[in-house]
């Protein structure tokens, strides 16, 4: 057993975890930060991603003793203090960019990584960044549309709603 | 203008907050005090004899709880099928024992061998590990016309053959249907194959059991679209459980698709085992192990023919299809290319005579059962498929060819014996005309080709038979169900209300929806409404969703239920307003005397019926709750016309989509919003079985698709935008929303519009190409391009 410390969402969190531990599984089992999800056992579908250092990180692809020390953000940690979604948060809401939810945390982490280093990307840009994304409810359009309109473009021209 | 509220609009989803801030609360969210975890050993032998399972070894390991075989499953129900199919010489089909661990053979590669129950889950996966199981490997059955020969392996010793049966629809129209295609002018025929698919909802399975000695309750939380139909199954015919000792919780589910309908035995392992041995027991499939465990779907090879007069009228069709069962019957696997594709092969024409013959075929392979369509997809695939190579052996335009042959009038029985109630087939075809810009299409062709790529158009139309459906009627077909829906409407002493649902929403959006259907009725505000589902503790009954029947069939159960809250809430009024109840009139949330300016507000009476001080008591019981069941009287029909523009690079074979419109007719429509993305999402996955999926076994029997590496899923850069519409509106006539359900046409109408503009595109180029099998992966398409 190792011993981890690591930010999570601002705060300091410590766990003993096997070698084996994945970084996914300490969170959502030492720390029952259950909003990243597993989809896959061979890193493909992004259902757990979060920001390790700033970086998107497939939780699944790195141990928990690898993040020690790392700074951690997860989909528990997007919204404001007292509840108010962030603005892709909000756009996946108001264009119906989700349906069961399972992909959910992944794409929001997933298009804040995007939005981070390209704030105005196209339709093409965004559909080819999130080639590590599966969803299979939403056959994607309301996915890709509600990114565009988090970066501020104007979406009234895509197919209506 | 749009509305903002009640039937019609599209308030934002209030599950949506949970699910984008990570507080959703899936089943393997979810952890019970000193749970256990399984893992299950598995076969990875298509077909075997189990000679030995020795765990002794395994046993001895740090953290081993205890270790089941099949012997711990002796005297103990296997799972049971839910539908009875009767082949055409009136015999019932080969119905096969499935038991919960393998007893004396493996017939698939993943069938369960062994659990191993820990403490932790790494700990039982290590000691699966140290089992020793020796096998004698046997032949494996695979392609289903090679298992239906006389001499093939027997996938089950003790049935006569691989048959499963022999289905014959309509039997009596057999002959007639011969001599019309023998007589006919023009007979068109087709071989095609429906690939196996893995519906692969993104949440895999999980069970979590647990048992309460003091109360002799055992619980499970599972991922399933049908906890009801989970705790009959399982209670009934596995464990032996009565129902008010079982409860089971299908929490936020992550999507189904199908795949979770059905019960599987890792379900009856996780009650079993918490049971015997007083410890919850968890079980989280891995993605491997749930293309190797959950039920496919598809797999049809088939034979049509079209038969058509001199003036292109169709006059007969005859389908022969081999439908893949798998190596065991699934809960509803003998229904889906029976009575859920059979009945639809009429589509939207007038074709006088149909026979459609069926062979369901054991294989030792995963169990086969319904996907995203169920049949639907199968029928209206072959279907479209040979209207179009019809077309254009005749050298007449597609779409002139269906709308000559389109069913006009309402209601219709089809020669396949249903009867659709409404429907506009030319609307809809003029609806995707305008919305594809099909009049543009030949100058997109020729930019196309400018820069070096084939472009092709394909047409299609659909039908399908949602909001499954009159109790009396499966039951005649072979259900072991009732497929009605039940609500219970329970409103409180200050007016809010709670709806009690027996269907479930895994991704559909029913809290909000419903919602909308009540606060229109009743004339309040929607949040003044709560939906409840997914545990039997609260529900009533349910079957379930699936079947695109949620609305249909348990929102009419839910309308039926607040008529009667109406009905008892105007006698309360009329009770204190002194006025007779017929007088009442309920709107905006008021009740009033007619023709008075005498009115009580909806929280007056709702208080009132807690706080029965001036009430009629005499007549009517306080309290304001109501269930009722509905059980429909027809299936519904949706329908729609696609549209599907590809581009083909001639040097590689690869099919890009340049444009997909879908223009569908759902009758009414509670909210639009919800309602486009089912459609989005039914073409995304329609579009991954057309150029992306398939699920492939070798020889051998061993999966070769066996993880998100291997088996090709649509991602967002495969899918363009699409255009969607929905302003095609006949109402269902017989249920009270006048809804006809929308989950699942996006996946029924697509495959066959995707193909269809691909062949078109290589016929454009002057390739002698008439058809190609999906997946249209770039080889293939090279290959049909290269002859
Ligand atoms: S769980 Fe990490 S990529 Fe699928
Ligand atoms: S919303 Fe269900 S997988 Fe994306």
């Amino acid at each position: 057993m190792v011993k981890v410390t690591m930010t999570v969402n601002g705060r300091t969190a410590s766990g003993e975890v096997e070698g084996r531990t994945l970084l996914s599984g300490f969170l959502r089992e030492e720390l029952g930060l259950t909003g990243t999800h597993v989809g896959c056992d061979t890193s493909q579908c992004g259902a757990c991603v979060v920001h390790v250092d700033g970086k998107a990180v497939k939780s699944c692809t790195m141990l928990a003793a690898e993040a020690d020390g790392a700074e951690i953000a997860t989909i528990e940690g997007q919204a404001a203090p007292d509840g108010t979604l962030n603005v892709i948060q909000q756009a996946f809401q108001d264009h119906h960019g989700l349906q069961c939810g399972f992909c959910t945390p992944g794409m929001v982490m997933s298009a804040a990584a995007l939005l981070k280093d390209n704030p105005k990307p196209s339709e093409q840009e965004i559909r080819e960044y999130l080639e590590g994304n599966l969803c299979r409810c939403t056959g994607y359009h309301n996915i890709v549309k509600a990114i565009m309109a988090a970066s501020g473009q104007d979406v009234s021209a895509v197919a209506a709603e | 203008m749009p509305k903002d509220s009640g039937i019609g609009a599209s308030p934002k989803r209030r599950e949506d907050v949970r699910f984008l801030t990570g507080t959703g609360n899936y089943t393997d969210d979810i952890n019970l005090n000193g749970q256990a975890y399984v893992h299950f050993l598995r076969s990875d032998v298509a077909h075997g004899r189990l000679v030995s399972v020795d765990t002794s070894d395994a046993a001895a390991m740090p953290g081993v709880v205890r270790i089941f075989t099949g012997a711990d499953f002796e005297g103990v129900g296997g799972l049971p099928c839910g539908w009875q199919v009767t082949d055409r010489f009136g015999e019932v089909m080969q119905e096969p024992a499935h038991p919960v661990l393998a007893q004396g053979k493996v017939r698939h590669v993943g069938d369960p061998i062994a659990a191993v129950v820990a403490d932790t889950p790494e700990q039982a996966r290590d000691a699966a590990e140290a089992i020793a199981v020796e096998m004698e490997e046997l032949p494996a059955v695979i392609n289903m016309k090679e298992a239906v020969k006389d001499g093939a392996t027997k996938v089950h010793d003790d049935l006569t053959s691989n048959l499963c049966y022999d289905w014959g629809f309509v039997e009596e129209n057999r002959e007639a249907v011969d001599k019309a295609i023998q007589d006919a002018a023009h007979v068109t025929t087709l071989e095609l194959v429906n690939n196996r698919l893995v519906a692969n909802p993104m949440e895999p399975r999980v069970a979590v059991g647990d048992f309460n000695r003091a109360t002799g309750e055992s619980t499970l939380y599972t991922t399933s679209q049908n906890p009801h139909v989970i705790r009959l199954l399982m209670g009934a015919f596995v464990l032996g459980i009565p129902e008010h000792k079982l409860r089971v919780v299908a929490p936020d589910v992550g999507g189904g698709f199908g795949s979770k309908i059905f019960h599987y035995a890792e379900e009856a392992f996780c009650t079993f085992a918490a049971k015997a041995l007083n410890r919850a027991v968890k079980w989280t499939s891995s993605r491997s192990e749930a293309f190797m465990s959950d039920a496919h779907g598809r797999d049809h090879v088939t034979k049509i023919e079209l038969a058509l007069d001199a003036d292109n009228n169709f006059t007969a069709l005859r389908t022969e299809t081999y439908a893949n069962m798998g190596a065991y019957l699934s809960t509803f696997a003998p229904s889906v290319p029976t009575w859920l594709h059979g009945t639809l092969m009429a589509g939207n024409y007038k074709t006088p005579l149909i026979y459609v013959n069926v062979k369901a075929v054991f294989t030792n392979t995963v169990a086969v059962d319904a996907y995203r369509g169920a049949g639907r997809p199968e029928a209206t695939y072959q279907l479209e498929r040979v209207i179009d190579k019809a077309a254009r052996e005749l050298g007449v335009d597609p779409i002139a060819l269906r709308r000559q042959n389109f069913i006009t009038e309402f209601p219709y029985a089809t020669p396949v014996a249903v009867e659709y109630d409404t429907g506009d087939y030319v609307a809809t075809m003029d609806k995707l005309e305008e919305i594809a810009d099909l009049s543009g299409f030949a100058a997109r062709r020729a930019a196309s080709e400018a820069k070096g790529k084939l472009r092709g158009l394909g047409v299609n139309c659909y039908i399908e038979a949602c909001g499954i459906a009159p109790s009396n009627l499966v039951g005649q077909l072979g259900a072991r169900a009732g497929l009605y829906e039940s609500a219970t409407v329970r409103v409180n002493a200050t007016g809010g209300i709670v709806v009690m649902t027996g269907s479930h929403s895994h991704g559909q959006g029913h809290e909000t929806s419903f919602p909308q259907v009540i606060a229109d009725m009743i004339g309040i505000p929607e949040d003044m409404v709560e939906i409840e589902h997914g545990d039997t503790a609260n529900t009533p009954m349910g079957m379930g969703t699936y079947g695109s029947r949620s609305l249909a069939v348990g929102g009419s159960a839910m309308v039926r239920a607040t008529e009667k809250i109406i009905a008892k809430a105007k006698k309360i009024a009329a009770h204190i307003l002194e006025a007779s109840d017929a007088d009442i009139e309920l709107k905006d949330g008021q009740f009033t005397v007619a023709g008075t300016d005498k009115s009580l507000a909806w929280g007056d009476v709702t208080l009132a019926a807690y706080v029965p001080h001036n009430y009629p008591l005499e007549d009517i019981e306080p309290g304001l709750e109501e269930t009722a069941f509905y059980d429909p009287a027809n299936f519904t029909y949706p329908s729609g016309a696609y549209a599907c523009e590809v581009e083909v690079d001639p040097d590689t074979g690869k099919v890009t989509i340049e444009s997909f419109a879908a223009a569908d007719d759902f009758g009414n429509i509670v909210n639009p919003m919800i309602v486009d993305g089912q459609v989005h999402g039914g073409i995304g996955q329609g579009i991954g079985q057309a150029l992306l999926e398939g699920c492939v076994y070798d020889e051998d029997g061993q999966l070769l698709s066996a993880s998100f590496m291997d088996y090709a899923m649509p991602r967002a850069d495969d899918l363009p935008f699409y255009k969607v519409d929905h302003s095609c509106q006949t109402p269902c006539t017989h249920n009270p929303l006048g809804v006809k359900g929308c989950g699942e046409a996006g996946a029924i109408g697509t495959p066959p519009a995707v193909v269809n503009a691909v062949v078109d595109a290589l016929q454009s180029a002057g390739k002698d190409v008439t058809h190609i099998d999906m997946p249209l992966s770039p080889a293939r398409v090279w290959a049909a391009m290269n002859g």
